[in-house]
């Protein structure tokens, strides 16, 4: 690989790179928030250990902090079911959010793309069955197949990761089917295929680096995708466990206290959940409409 | 290719899809690592007793026997028994699907609506206050889970206003009770109700004689004739309206759906009731599905209402209404349907997380409440369940996209 030896230094390029987005439409605008609001919850929970007033996963309850107080000054969340406060739980509580999509889009990465270029490259029977595979998977309701596979796997992260990647491995694979078909019959592939490049070659070569785009886009919506059927998972009882601060699961246990107006509970680990899924979102719009600039006229 | 032919491949192409998707849902429950009984049992049952378990329900013969029954079964609708009581998963699958089907139907019909509403205006202010606006609630609503919009709605509008139920399909009120005829009587008895409806008929009456003097008919003799008939008829009826208007009892289970029930019964106080239940579940899953719709519209029609016959309907004059709505969301419309087959996998999805977040007695919660007990056929039953709607959901969009667009069946 000789391409990129005229790579800027990382940080240098990175942050005018962030500030010229803005000049690029709503599109750029899109990117930029949404990457402002994934990185500070990434920083978030990142130093949370350091910034959180009081312990997360404190228990028993002492006389400091009562049982599910409303948003005070000593606790400007308040406190849930069990005293903890959840400022604190708040701060520290994206770990396991950010974990489990981190790791499942990793998953999803590595499983769909080699199977989904290969398949698609040498056809043939091996790219029917792969198919008929994914397409029964697609269009399965992927929450139901992520809570089987998860119900049968038992708690932990990298089960629910695990469980969350098979239900979306096939958009990869549709998607980089869909290229490949076409970036096959393009004038270039042709043209290295006549002075006898190995299909190795080509794949990595010319067909991959052309995929690669759309599927940074797959990658970021399935980001959020991935972080709503985690919370999913969680709320129908199949999270990572009690005593980790989650937002998911404080939402579960929130859910619980509804009927007695404890609006706080839920709230912000609410809105931490929707904010988190929107960053990555905003990035995926973004992204994808600064690709396909069919609407920019 | 003519329709039926493409009908006929499209069903026959289901077939090994759903036998696959059958194949799957049987290895993630049977052969992944761990044992359903042992995790039923959490391993704190004695060897016997899981031995008992496995025998009466069949998982301790070779796996392709226990595969082969699970094909033959399904295929006689059996989906296994219970390992909670032994009792056959279908029959409580089979009760629980018209709530999630109520559910679905008006959340779709609540996606659809907003999605192409706000769509096309978007789409028809492009890069305006509002085509942003509309915009960001697209994108919003895709971000939030499903419970916690659920969660937020009921707190607002159940907890803290107490203007919806919380959830629940049925009041104490209204309790459903299958197949049996109602008598309750409304409070009263029979004379206050006539006399109630009497101000009706003399409206049907006074009707009739408007629409008399119109035609030139004098009111005697010839127009009495058909004065009094309409008096009595519009009496008659309107007493026997508000005999089941006012009375609330059990509800009549025919078709499931509640509101379809209650239409059929002719009882506007258990629709309303049934309604009101509906609300808050719909509106939240209605509200996140929106999502999709609004940006799949928006961006169609924005090609859409470049293209030249639309440029042309609006040289002739037409109305502005017109063009957008019968020229170009007409042929922007194909993807949104396409769209429809897509989303009703995520819609059953959304549905498992709403149900339980308004303890809507339907299928998700039949799921999710197995799960808490470990009840792992169950699990597999609900499951395969829910593969084979979504795989007959789009069968029949596939085929109505081809009815729809010929260039499909080529």
């Amino acid at each position: 690989m000789s391409r990129s030896k005229t790579k800027r230094p990382l940080l240098a390029g990175f942050l005018p790179g962030l500030a010229s987005l803005t000049k690029r439409g709503s599109a750029g605008w899109m990117i930029l928030i949404g990457a402002i609001i994934v990185s500070s919850i990434i920083i978030m929970t990142l130093i949370s250990p350091w910034i959180t007033p009081s312990d997360p996963t404190a228990t028993p309850p002492t006389i400091d902090n009562p049982l599910r107080s409303p948003p005070s000054w000593e606790f400007p969340m308040g406190t849930n079911k069990l005293g903890q406060d959840m400022l604190s739980r708040v701060l520290s509580g994206g770990a396991v959010m950010l974990q489990v999509a981190v790791l499942s889009v990793f998953l999803c990465f590595l499983l769909g793309v080699p199977i989904s270029l290969l398949a698609s490259y040498t056809g043939g029977i091996f790219e029917k069955v792969c198919s008929l595979i994914m397409d029964s998977l697609y269009a399965f309701p992927g929450l139901v197949l992520a809570i089987a596979i998860a119900a049968m796997m038992g708690r932990g992260v990298i089960n629910m990761a695990i469980s969350i990647a098979v239900v979306y491995v096939p958009s990869y694979f549709r998607l980089v089917r869909s290229q490949v078909l076409t970036i096959k019959e393009l004038p270039y592939t042709e043209a290295a295929k006549a002075t006898g490049a190995k299909g190795r070659t080509i794949l990595l070569r010319y067909i991959l680096p052309n995929v690669v785009p759309s599927i940074v886009v797959v990658a970021t919506v399935n980001f959020a995708d991935a972080i709503l059927t985690a919370a999913g998972l969680t709320f129908v009882g199949l999270g990572v466990g009690i005593d980790v601060p989650d937002w998911g699961w404080d939402l579960t246990k929130g859910f619980e206290l509804l009927p007695s107006g404890a609006w706080w509970v839920i709230t912000f680990p609410g809105i931490m959940i929707v904010l988190l899924a929107l960053g990555f979102t905003l990035i995926g719009e973004g992204l994808n409409e600064m690709l396909n600039p069919r609407l920019e006229q | 290719m003519g329709l039926r032919s493409y009908i006929i491949t499209r069903v026959l192409l289901t077939i090994p899809m759903i036998l696959l998707l059958l194949s799957i849902v049987f290895l993630v429950v049977r052969v992944m690592p761990g044992d359903p009984v042992a995790l039923h049992f959490e391993r704190r049952a004695s060897e016997e007793s899981m031995n008992e378990m496995r025998s009466r329900l069949g998982l301790d013969k070779p796996l392709h026997i226990q595969y082969f029954e699970y094909l033959v079964g399904l295929l006689n609708g059996d989906f296994g028994r219970s390992m909670q009581d032994y009792s056959p998963v279908g029959e409580q699958i089979f009760s629980a699907f018209p709530a999630t089907l109520e559910l679905a139907i008006f959340s779709v019909f609540i996606a659809i609506t907003a999605g192409i509403l706000l769509g096309v205006r978007a789409s028809r202010l492009y890069n305006s206050l509002q085509d942003h606006c509309i915009r960001a609630f697209g994108i919003i609503a895709y971000a939030i889970p499903v419970f916690f919009l659920g969660m937020v709605f009921q707190l607002i509008f159940a907890v803290e206003l107490g203007w919806l139920p919380t959830g629940l399909r049925t009041r104490p009120t209204m309790e459903p009770y299958g197949l049996t005829l109602n008598l309750n009587y409304p409070a009263g008895g029979l004379v206050p109700i006539l006399l109630w409806a009497l101000p009706a008929g003399l409206i049907c009456c006074v009707l009739c004689f408007i629409v008399l003097k119109r035609r030139n008919i004098k009111f005697w003799p010839k127009g009495f004739l058909f004065c009094l008939p309409a008096f009595l008829a519009g009496w008659i009826v309107w007493t026997f309206a508000s005999w089941h208007f006012m009375s609330v009892g059990v509800l009549h289970i025919s078709t499931g759906l509640f509101t379809i029930d209650s239409l059929l019964e002719g009882n506007v106080v258990k629709f309303v009731e049934a309604l009101k239940g509906l609300c808050l579940p719909s509106l939240t899953l209605g509200i996140v599905l929106s999502g999709v719709f609004i940006r799949l519209t928006r961006n169609n029609m924005l090609e859409t209402l470049r293209v030249d016959y639309v440029t042309a309907a609006r040289a002739r004059g037409l109305r502005e209404r017109t063009v957008v709505y019968g020229y170009a969301l007409r042929n922007a419309f194909l993807p949104i349907l396409t769209m429809m087959g897509l989303q009703f996998a995520t819609l059953l999805g959304g549905a498992i997380l709403t149900e339980t977040t308004f303890s809507w007695p339907g299928l998700g919660r039949y799921l999710v409440s197995r799960i808490n007990y470990r009840d792992y056929t169950a699990i597999q039953g609900a499951v395969v369940y829910f593969g084979l709607i979504v795989a007959l959901v789009n069968l029949v969009v596939d085929i109505f996209y081809a009815y729809l667009d010929p260039r499909i069946r080529l």
